[in-house]
């Protein structure tokens, strides 16, 4: 959140004091209000079955995965970027991972996460060299994971190997925490740390908010673009990783439209989608909230009140979005927009 | 060494130098007749009616979304939803006529309204994602990201996710008809593309859009309606990925809201970039972009009848892809 004092300057300078605060206010702690609101509203409605810790750590884990391809997307938006193939690679490190698994957890989740990176080094490399636009780019990588996976896999599920420990990676729990949620809480303290104490994290922050200034002040762009793909890349396999060890499954058809979950998470955490400013730790909020709400649009059909199918959860994902980045463009006001893409 | 000596000597044109003197469009017409001649020896059947035939009825809505694409590239934006608005649109179609109210089961009500009335509504979602762009100022790619992300589930919810059988004879003209031999949508297709070329060449219109593709502040100092031309971009991309939508159903004879135009943003964007309309704005070539579709088209032909797989299909396009948008970007390097 600290993230955000560094680039006040962007702020329209004709908007008033209150509005700025306000703003402000929204950015930083809206959702957070907002993801406490909807789980009173859960605890109210629905009791102990909501409260229970199965459901708690269940929602959880299940939105481990989007939270760590939503870490990663952050740092690439506040580059003023967007990498459209984390689903395509989510899929096929997952698909990797579970042709991997019968040589046991390290070497699988290792070959997972290396996929991963290999797809970001393509990316960030085309990106950072020939400067050309990171949605064609991670759009055409997006068709190119998604061949590479279903070759891979030869068109079908590729089963985990139920004789090794893969599925610890799953299944682990410390203390009463459960090793996937263990993983995501250190990736975005590492992501926080980096973002707010490293000068990479400065770099990030300072081309997304101008990129041409940036170049001006000698700063390292291509290697900061590149290592910022990188690591969406990694952070996808690892995300990958998770899922295989979920399902016991390795498919190259799954995470289909996880990088829109991604960007929706980023974008109702407050990061701006021109750059320059953002927040690892409301990401997660971000996530947190959306996995909530869809909980409680389960909850709601286990009441059998309102019967909705579950092609309108991607109407209302649409929704969200939509109500989300409105209200940003409103309350951000700057004078960037002229920058498209 | 080599650098000492001037770059374009004379005479000595070597093959990579003609590569970099030609206009990408060039570039895409000479890989698509290569292409064309090598299926013309190693791939069976390839100089015939039925596959010329084949090949242009799946052409053709790459051609029609991708025309629309042009204009929106050519304003320097993008327009990711086409995919989806085609899926709405096909998903509409059976809902229209197969509704119990008596009027529209009246083939002669009912088959143009089901024509009709989807295109409208895939315009009224371009109409859309234009207001998104300009009265919110949201980056083009972030603002149909929405229906992009959304529209496929309205398609869903319209049809219960569920294959929907449209078999209707005077509906399916459109995706079978063959007057004179050519096939219907082949003819809708060149008929969008010259009325495309021509609005594009020769109209305020045309010359609005790359206007504000090339600077947006200056044709909006110079007296472009920068707003209205823009809403309009987005709804002409709309209403021609609204065709297409009907046409695929049409070809069908079902409406599939997972199936319908999957994909096609990717393919529509790939017929612009290899067709030489550079992502940057300002200039565009609709011959370019039916070049690239074809391009496009026929390298996945080319690697399904040689029984490639599809995964490898894939990656073979998406390669294709990123070669044609570094072509267009000649000076670049690690600065």
């Amino acid at each position: 959140m600290e993230a955000g004092e560094l680039r006040q300057d962007a702020v329209d300078p004709s908007a008033t004091a209150y509005s700025r605060i306000a703003g402000a206010w929204l950015r930083g702690q809206g959702v957070l209000i907002a993801l406490i609101l909807v789980f009173l509203f859960g605890v109210w409605r629905y009791g102990e079955t909501f409260t229970s810790s199965f459901n708690l750590w269940t929602l959880a884990k299940n939105n481990t995965y989007f939270a760590l391809i939503a870490l990663g997307m952050t740092f690439v938006i506040m580059t003023g970027g967007i990498d459209l193939s984390v689903g395509a690679v989510v899929a096929l490190s997952a698909v990797t991972a579970a042709r991997l698994s019968p040589h046991g957890l390290w070497v699988a989740l290792a070959a997972a996460i290396g996929i991963g990176l290999l797809v970001g080094v393509i990316n960030g490399g085309i990106i950072a060299v020939f400067k050309v636009q990171p949605f064609i780019v991670t759009l055409a990588l997006l068709l190119g994971a998604r061949g590479a996976a279903l070759n891979l896999s030869h068109n079908a599920s590729v089963s985990v190997d139920y004789a090794t420990n893969y599925k610890d990676l799953w299944k682990t729990e410390i203390g009463p925490v459960p090793l996937p949620v263990v993983i995501v809480v250190v990736a975005y303290l590492l992501g926080s740390i980096m973002l707010n104490l490293t000068r990479f994290g400065r770099h990030i922050l300072a081309i997304g908010g101008n990129e041409e200034a940036a170049r001006l002040a000698g700063l390292p762009i291509n290697r900061t673009l590149f290592f910022v793909y990188l690591l969406s890349g990694g952070l996808a396999g690892l995300a990958g990783a998770l899922l295989a060890a979920q399902g016991n499954t390795g498919s190259p058809i799954a995470a289909v439209g996880w990088e829109l979950t991604a960007i929706a998470a980023v974008v109702v955490g407050g990061t701006l989608l021109t750059g320059g400013r953002g927040s690892v730790w409301t990401t997660l909020v971000g996530v947190l909230l959306l996995g909530l709400i869809f909980n409680e649009l389960n909850f709601e059909r286990g009441k059998g009140i309102f019967d909705l199918t579950q092609y309108w959860e991607e109407v209302i994902r649409g929704l969200f979005l939509l109500i989300v980045i409105i209200l940003q463009a409103r309350l951000t006001n700057t004078a960037r927009v002229t920058r498209t893409m | 060494m080599a650098s000492t000596t001037p770059r374009v000597s004379a005479g000595a044109r070597s093959l990579p130098e003609l590569v970099r003197n030609s206009s990408q469009t060039q570039r895409a017409l000479f890989a698509l007749i290569a292409l064309s001649i090598y299926n013309a020896f190693a791939t069976t059947n390839f100089l015939t009616f039925a596959t010329l035939r084949v090949n242009l009825t799946q052409v053709a809505t790459i051609v029609i979304v991708g025309v629309g694409m042009t204009y929106v590239i050519g304003s320097a934006g993008i327009d990711l939803s086409v995919g989806a608005l085609m899926a709405i649109s096909g998903a509409l179609a059976p809902k229209i006529f197969d509704s119990q109210r008596a009027l529209l089961s009246n083939e002669w009500i009912g088959i143009p309204l089901a024509i009709v009335i989807p295109i409208l509504v895939a315009g009224a979602f371009g109409y859309f994602n234009g207001y998104l762009i300009t009265k919110f100022k949201i980056q083009p790619i972030i603002a149909t990201l929405v229906l992009f992300l959304g529209g496929r589930g309205i398609a869903k919810a319209l049809s219960d996710g569920n294959l929907v059988e449209f078999n209707k004879p005077h509906f399916d003209y459109l995706g079978t008809g063959r007057p004179f031999g050519i096939p219907v949508q082949v003819i809708v297709m060149i008929v969008i593309a010259i009325v495309a070329a021509w609005g594009l060449r020769s109209t305020t219109f045309g010359r609005y859009v790359l206007a504000i593709g090339g600077n947006e502040r200056a044709a909006e100092l110079a007296g472009v309606p920068v707003t209205r031309v823009k809403r309009q971009i987005y709804v002409l991309s709309g209403l021609l990925a609204g065709v297409a939508g009907l046409i695929v159903v049409a070809i069908n004879t079902s409406s599939d809201p997972y199936q319908v135009g999957q994909d096609m943003e990717l393919d529509a964007i790939a017929a612009v970039a290899v067709g030489g309309t550079p992502f940057t704005g300002g200039r565009a070539t609709i011959a370019g972009t039916v070049i690239g579709a074809f391009f496009i088209h026929q390298v996945r032909y080319t690697l399904i009848s040689h029984g490639v797989p599809d995964g490898t299909t894939r990656m073979v396009i998406a390669g294709a892809i990123l070669i044609a948008v570094l072509l267009q970007r000649p000076k670049a390097g690690w600065r």
